[in-house]
């Protein structure tokens, strides 16, 4: 990926062509669509449904898809599925947001620190981030996840802490591209410092990787959670999250094959749709860039 | 090339350094740190586990602590297991074949066909082919693992009863047919992100290469365009890959410990599980040193591999 020039040109005229590329990207589209669909379904839902993510009805145990008013059948307990799969995704839509902010803080300052000062401080802060990257990520999130109890900020901040790195590389490869050119030279002759030029003069000229990578960071983090309540060291029962829904399914998949089919449908609809849709940002953002 | 591999060496080892410090790091975060275990168990008073620490040496100063444990890493002394006092190290390497056999053979089967499936998008770019290979990759990268192990095990298994639906191979018949067997839902599994991950890399791999001279060059020259495809083109094409393959590790050690749960299969992943659940610390974190290691290696030899397969790649390190 070459770094590219950039071109003067009036900022109205950029954001139109920005807005008509990612609009002619139907998949982009489709994927923004569907997440704001998801995301309206899990807020609004729950109150228009006849049953609550909680009221346990042992003598509608099991009941299949469409029979009655369980529209998605029910879980061991006689819990309706639509209910609960609209609650776990405000979790895992939540976990999946917050995990992103976090991740995007920390790979932010440790990326712009690294490739400003550059130097000892930003060999040694890159290193650890090629080291951190060595452990495997379900490894690193399991291992630490055995040692906190597990809430759910406690989700968000472990997911954050094993999901920065990406972002830091990215962010200090562009600064240390951004800090040589002429404006930031120029804010420099004007007496700026090191904050100021970091904030004002390189972050707003790096925004379309860093919009990229938090995209697919919330892709990755609502997989990220996924994996571990499913594994049963992530979100606890009673609250669900589309992870642990999925923890007892294999169990039942056999007779109750509904209770896995439908929480994995909907993590592979909201992962995917954030994926396309941090795609087409790549492509309407820098339409240059040819990534595989 | 000498001091290529010397600086690669170095750079490596220095790596394997700080690893080992984030993994020190999390032992000694653990509540009640290498004693955790102990610490919940009822029949220990505070003095008990005062006079323990004093004997294993966790009170003196953490640096000291570490280059110990650091140094005793190296010579292959892991520490035991708190669940039945076995070398950590044989623990898991004993474990190690299981997750190897079903790396690798998931590893051929995405090279096959991710190479197949990128190669065919780049020749017909914009192709419906084309298309369904690229939505295809971005579905298959979305999926969680674990649930498409289910989805396989439901169709396959339960539906169709094709395939087993767990274990490594049926108990009383070890049988290289059955082992396979047992195989194939797993690394079909496994395989299926780094199939994604192969066909998007070799697609746009085979593109950069057949908009080279040297294949106008051939083309020119009568070459018939079967030969220019196999001969010229996919040689040069699979060159960067080395390169995938060695990034494509940490991606399948997390891949493989969700598979082996959810097939039951003997490996490191589940051993890894089953140690978080006992709290079995030093298995725990000579699991995840051992992985970072190989990860390590991994992107040493395909740094290597390539450097030697491309000359034209500079060796500046």
């Amino acid at each position: 990926m070459a770094t590219i020039q950039a071109i003067p040109i009036s900022r109205s005229f950029l954001e139109g062509a920005v807005v008509k590329r990612f609009l002619s990207h139907r998949l982009a589209t489709f994927g923004l669509a569907t997440i704001l669909l998801l995301t309206l379904a899990c807020i609004v839902g729950p109150w228009l449904l006849p049953f609550t993510d909680v009221y346990i009805d042992m003598m509608q145990r099991f009941a299949a898809p469409f029979s009655g008013w369980h529209v998605l059948g029910t879980d061991a307990m006689g819990r309706d599925t639509l209910a609960r799969l609209l609650m776990a995704g405000r979790i895992s839509l939540s976990i999946g947001f917050s995990a992103m902010v976090v991740s995007m803080i920390i790979g932010l300052c440790v990326g712009l620190i690294a490739g400003f000062y550059g130097g000892i401080l930003g060999t040694v802060l890159m290193r650890f981030v090629d080291a951190m990257l060595c452990f495997p990520s379900i490894f690193l999130l399991l291992a630490i996840s055995a040692l906190i109890s597990p809430s759910v900020p406690a989700i968000v901040l472990l997911i954050a802490m094993t999901s920065w790195m990406e972002v830091a590389r990215v962010v200090e490869a562009q600064t240390r591209s951004l800090k040589t050119r002429e404006f930031t030279l120029a804010a420099q002759s004007y007496g700026a410092g090191g904050f100021r030029l970091m904030l004002r003069e390189i972050l707003p000229n790096a925004v379309a990787p860093i919009v990229v990578a938090a995209t697919l960071n919330v892709a990755n983090a609502i997989l990220a959670e996924s994996y571990i309540s499913f594994l049963g060291f992530g979100i606890q029962p009673p609250t669900p999250s589309w992870g642990n829904m999925l923890n007892s399914a294999q169990t039942y998949l056999t007779s109750a094959p509904w209770l896995a089919i439908v929480p994995g449908l909907a993590i592979t609809l909201a992962v995917t749709s954030f994926n396309f849709l941090g795609d087409g940002l790549r492509d309407a953002l820098d339409p240059r860039a040819d990534q595989p | 090339m000498a001091t290529f591999l010397l600086r690669r060496f170095a750079q490596a080892a220095l790596l394997l350094v700080i690893v080992s410090m984030i993994g020190f790091a999390i032992l000694h975060l653990a509540p009640g740190g290498p004693l955790s275990q102990y610490a919940v168990d009822g029949n220990m008073t505070q003095a008990d586990l005062d006079r323990l620490a004093e004997q294993l040496g966790l009170n003196r100063p953490l640096p000291i602590q570490y280059a110990e444990w650091f140094f005793r890493m190296l010579q292959g002394d892991w520490g035991l297991s708190y669940r039945d006092q076995q070398p950590v190290l044989h623990i898991i390497l004993s474990h190690l074949g299981a997750t190897l056999e079903l790396m690798l053979t998931a590893t051929v089967l995405a090279m096959i066909l991710g190479v197949w499936v990128g190669t065919l998008g780049a020749v017909r770019r914009y192709s419906l082919f084309d298309s369904l290979a690229t939505i295809g990759a971005m579905v298959a990268l979305s999926i969680p693992t674990f649930w498409f192990g289910l989805v396989i095990i439901y169709v396959f298994s339960v539906g169709l009863d094709w395939l087993p639906s767990g274990n490594r191979y049926t108990i009383g018949d070890g049988s290289f047919l059955n082992r396979i067997h047992h195989l194939i839902g797993p690394s079909l599994v496994l395989a299926l992100v780094s199939t994604a991950v192969w066909s998007r890399y070799m697609r746009s791999s085979m593109l950069d290469v057949i908009n080279q001279d040297y294949i106008r060059t051939a083309r020119a020259k009568g070459v018939s365009e079967r030969n220019i495809l196999f001969r010229h083109a996919m040689r040069n094409a699979l060159l960067p890959m080395i390169t995938i393959a060695g990034v494509q590790i940490p991606t399948l050690l997390s891949g493989a410990l969700v598979t082996e749960t959810v097939f039951t299969w003997p490996g490191m992943g589940r051993l890894f599980l089953d140690s978080i659940s006992y709290r079995d610390y030093p298995v725990v974190m000579g699991i995840l040193m051992f992985s970072a290691v190989l990860v390590l290696l991994g992107s040493l030899l395909a740094d290597i591999l390539y450097s030697v397969a491309d000359p034209r790649i500079s060796r500046q390190g």
